[in-house]
């Protein structure tokens, strides 16, 4: 029975804490490997609404993305309050789109263009007009693959 | 000249650096995975194309959406809950009745010579429409497609629509068209 006793007397030993570098180095790559940096700083505010019929958009790297939506505030001044497109890092016209495609394509191998998709991240308060111009734009330069960016869940 | 060993780098920081550099990562993370309705446009008509041949009246169900977000379908204002059953029962018509589609005898691999409907659904907004209906009314479009889709697959492969192997996918797809047609832009009921 003292053999038992014994043992537990010198209080709890330490833990070793040799290896924390490896668990948080674990942690580190895991989160290292599923981050995706933000690419372009949005300019507007997007909201975009709820749908239930979504896909998840998959190859990431084959898709172009258009920015609809309401300046922020700190642009409001110099650009005004109407839904405004938005292309890489800055705000663009209708007629931009065409050439925002064509850069697009050209980044990209020539197999995979007919993959590419193109993402409209769309503020739910938008107008129809200015969603139907983008939209006639895209079928002129032949990009017919779109995605309209939905969060899921119903209304 | 005796040969200094260099002093040995204590690797108790390590664990610091790491959590550094986790913690950055930790705040810079986005989970958020891009989801979205997946359409394709029509292709582009060239300017000497032909005209289409006309569509009989009955094989098209007309969705309007005006500039006030409402609906008219076929003639009579609706609310948005109801358009998922009337697509449904525009694209099914069990009953064969003379107003709604007609259905053509087409060969399908899995199913045999079958009756197809050939409905089309023509959705037509205005410029003032806000995109949060358009995409209310797309996506309830396409949950009715989609229902029947799996109401089929169900019944004839006893799973549903998206857990059956493409050949099976494409077969249904193909015995229930749900072709969604947006009209050329125009106005309806002014600006």
């Amino acid at each position: 029975m003292s053999k038992f006793r014994r043992k537990g007397k010198g209080g709890m030993p330490a833990v070793s804490t040799a290896s924390l570098p490896d668990i948080v180095f674990m942690l580190l790559f895991f989160f290292m490997v599923s981050t995706v940096m933000r690419e372009t700083e949005l300019k507007i505010s997007v909201n975009v609404p709820k749908a239930t019929e979504v896909k998840k958009l998959e190859r990431k790297s084959l898709v172009s993305y258009i920015y609809v939506g309401s300046p922020r505030r700190s642009y409001v001044a110099l650009y005004g309050t109407e839904p405004r497109i938005q292309l890489n890092d800055q705000f663009a016209k209708i007629s931009d789109i065409q050439d925002y495609i064509s850069a697009e394509r050209d980044a990209r191998d020539e197999k995979e263009v007919p993959l590419m998709t193109t993402s409209l991240k769309v503020d739910g308060y938008t107008r129809m007009g200015i969603v139907t111009d983008i939209k006639q734009e895209l079928r002129k330069c032949n990009a017919l693959k779109i995605n309209y960016s939905t969060r899921k869940g119903t209304k | 000249m005796a040969k200094r060993t260099p002093p040995e780098i204590s690797g108790g920081s390590m664990a610091d650096i790491a959590f550094m550099l986790l913690i950055f990562f930790l705040v810079a993370t986005t989970m958020d995975i891009d989801s979205g309705i997946m359409r394709v446009l029509p292709p582009p008509i060239p300017d000497d194309a032909e005209p289409p041949p006309p569509i009989k009246e009955r094989n098209v169900f007309v969705v309007l959406v005006n500039k006030n977000n409402q609906l008219l379908v076929e003639g009579e204002p609706i609310s948005i809950k109801q358009l998922k059953d009337k697509a449904k029962e525009f694209i099914l018509n069990p009953q064969d009745k003379k107003d709604l589609p007609d259905k053509k005898d087409v060969d399908i691999p899995y199913f045999g010579k079958s009756r197809v409907s050939k409905g089309i659904i023509s959705l037509q907004t205005d410029r003032g429409t806000s995109y949060e209906t358009y995409i209310a009314v797309t996506n309830e479009l396409i949950t009715a497609g989609n229902e029947i889709r799996n109401d089929v697959a169900m019944k004839k492969f006893g799973k549903l629509y998206k857990d059956i192997t493409k050949d099976k996918r494409n077969a249904i797809r193909k015995y229930v068209p749900v072709p969604i047609s947006e009209a050329e832009p125009k106005n309806i009921g002014g600006d």
